[in-house]
């Protein structure tokens, strides 16, 4: 089961459990099925309730707001996650104001799916990792699974549970990748959050203390988790959390799990600065003062656009040398 | 896809020129005038947090357009100015005013505020041209749902500037929802006049999409209101979208004490308002005892929103 399977089959059953679900989206019918096939058969067996649309991503995300306000339970497809600050207006000024100013009078459950990233040589505009513009928005929960998540679980718990607004982050580089099992090399547990979206904890060791841990979320699982196998040949014990949810952030389970090592790095391919890992480092410091055995280490890509070209992308991008660079680093 | 079902209640059956049809439109517009003016000096007396924008001098857009709609199920998305869409939907005068005064017997709890609107089915917001996809989604889901209700959003001129209307009105004609567009034109986009603001035609903003379009002086309530019965009657049995373009004019500043025009310009449009214009065709004795019961009722509302609670976080 590849990460975007286990997407596309959480699309099949949300439509076959509930009527209200729709989706709309840029190039979603069949049999294109959307840029990256996720939506692939969905039109085919649910022509009234999966629209196509026009390139008009403000329009998308406001509609989607308004039919949830009027019943129904939409899911918009934005194609490219760099095209999500065209709705940034809708999400910012509307779906998730409306459901507070009206004084709780009405709900606003929808879900915004789109995918980030870098990694495939799309250039500037069509490879970043947006998701931190929006984490400082009130009322907004932002979703992100690794492949060692059930992103298709998390998909339909956004879609079918979740009384708000869901941005729910794909990466582009998880889609063809099989969802990371338990093995040899790693250890798999979920931790239950209040808010629903369970964190994912992976050891590379089976016995004693972890040294170092990894905090990383959404496509930094591809790089972590072979990091992690990399350096258990090494006897390097790494306790990786992964939360799904961005925010609100899990701070109950990455303040245990970065207590039992003092010693962390958070990884993340969004730009240097102001980001998610600045937010998560400021939580750990604020409960962990005096327990951290070093400063925290925090990974991600260079202040800079993505540039087209391979070589010059993988400059920019956060890779596997530079977050064991770090995890060493933090172990001296 | 899918065509509206028809709906279940019909509008309301005034005759054309009734009597009856000037005096509930009268009415409800001395009502928004009255409570509007009382919000200014409210609002100059400290009484008020924030601003108002008030609709004074607009309000035959407000109940010619409201009063066509079947209020138990079709939906209203309004902007800014909405105090007038609002009253003429629900006529809460109490909710209103305790909403802007920010007690706990406000409409929204005093969180919204005057820009900030909803009961019901009608929704406000105070992003110029944001609410337009909201509203068209809204149509959607009504058509989807085949409940037969249309959804009705007032945008101002100056909200015709923004981009996002313009994809709502394509796909809102692409996918033939139920909709109607009311653009309240009062000529001014805050300070700025039409001139500075749009080129070429506004009231054709909806031509090139196919979107049928009404345009009319709206100096009359009844006009507007029998306008908007037969434009209604359009987006309702056909399960398309179309735009009612009315002409009119602020007679109040944009909000508070923010006047630019020269006041021989509002004087000269003083003398065309609406109101005043219905308010001589009525029975002296008739609407004198109709302004005493506003004024009264205006005055207990504002009274006990000084006596309720202040709203809670």
């Amino acid at each position: 089961m590849t990460y975007l399977q286990s997407l596309r089959n959480a699309l099949h059953e949300a439509f076959a459990k509930d009527p209200r679900v729709h989706l709309i989206g840029e190039d979603v019918l069949d049999p294109y099925g959307g840029a990256f096939k996720v939506t692939a058969g969905l039109q085919a067996k649910y022509p009234d309730r999966v629209l196509t649309t026009p390139i008009s991503e403000a329009a998308l995300v406001g509609m989607s707001t308004g039919m949830a306000l009027r019943g129904l339970l939409p899911v918009v497809e934005i194609m490219f996650g760099d095209f999500l600050l065209l709705g940034a207006d809708q999400i910012v000024n509307h779906a998730t104001k409306f459901a507070s100013m009206y004084n709780g009078k009405v709900r606003v459950p929808s879900v915004i799916r789109t995918p980030m990233g870098a990694g495939r040589g799309y250039g500037p505009t069509h490879s970043q990792s947006l998701e931190k513009m929006f984490l400082g928005v009130p009322n907004l929960t932002v979703v992100s699974p690794t492949h060692a998540h059930d992103p298709g679980a998390l998909l339909l718990r956004a879609i079918l549970e979740d009384p708000g607004v869901v941005l729910f982050i794909e990466h582009k580089l998880l889609y063809p990748l099989p969802l990371v099992e338990a093995g040899e090399s790693v250890s798999i547990e979920q931790v239950d959050e209040p808010n629903g979206y369970p964190t994912t904890l992976l050891k590379n060791y089976h016995a004693g203390a972890p040294d170092v841990t990894v905090i990383a979320y959404g496509g930094m699982s591809r790089i972590c988790v072979p990091v992690m196998e990399q350096l258990a040949e090494d006897e390097v014990r790494i306790l990786a959390v992964f939360p799904a949810s961005l925010k609100p952030l899990p701070v109950a389970t990455l303040r245990k799990a970065a207590e039992e090592t003092g010693r962390v790095v958070i990884v993340e391919e969004g730009t240097e600065g102001f980001n998610w890992g600045s937010e998560a480092a400021a939580a750990l410091y604020e409960s962990l003062w005096r327990r951290l055995e070093v400063p925290i280490k925090r990974v991600a890509s260079r202040e800079s656009i993505l540039p087209a070209a391979k070589h010059m992308e993988e400059q920019v991008m956060v890779r596997a040398d530079t977050v064991q660079a770090a995890i060493l680093e933090v172990m001296q | 896809m899918r065509a509206c079902n028809e709906m279940t209640e019909a509008p309301s059956s005034w005759t054309t020129g009734s009597e009856k049809l000037a005096r509930t439109l009268f009415s409800q517009m001395a009502t928004i005038r009255r409570v509007e003016e009382r919000l200014l000096q409210l609002f100059s007396e400290g009484l008020l947090n924030g601003t108002v924008h008030t609709c004074i001098g607009q309000e035959a857009c407000a109940v010619g357009v409201v009063n066509a709609l079947a209020k138990s199920q079709d939906i209203i998305v309004s902007n800014h100015r909405g105090h007038g869409h609002f009253l003429a939907y629900c006529d809460d005068v109490e909710g209103l005013i305790g909403e802007l005064m920010g007690r706990s017997t406000g409409v929204c709890g005093g969180r919204g505020g005057s820009q900030h609107l909803h009961k019901n089915n009608f929704y406000s917001n105070g992003i110029l041209g944001g609410t337009v996809p909201v509203a068209t989604g809204m149509a959607f889901a009504e058509k989807q749902k085949h409940t037969g209700s249309i959804v009705t959003i007032f945008v101002g001129d100056g909200a015709m500037a923004e981009g996002v209307i313009y994809e709502s009105l394509n796909i809102a004609a692409l996918w033939e929802l139920p909709i109607l567009f009311v653009v309240e034109h009062n000529g001014y986009a805050q300070s700025t006049p039409t001139h500075l603001e749009h080129a070429g035609r506004l009231e054709a903003r909806a031509e090139p999409f196919a979107i049928p379009i009404r345009v009319l002086e709206a100096s009359d309530p009844c006009s507007v209101y029998h306008a908007a019965c037969e434009v209604v009657g359009g987006v309702r049995r056909e399960c398309r979208p179309s735009l009612l373009f009315l002409k009119t004019y602020r007679l109040g500043p944009h909000s508070k004490g923010d006047e630019t025009r020269h006041p021989s310009e509002v004087e000269e449009h003083r003398q065309r308002d609406p109101l005043a214009l219905l308010r001589e065709k009525l029975d002296p004795a008739w609407r004198e005892g109709v302004e005493a019961q506003i004024t009264e009722r205006v005055e207990r509302a504002i009274a006990a929103a000084q006596q309720a609670p202040w709203a809670e976080l």
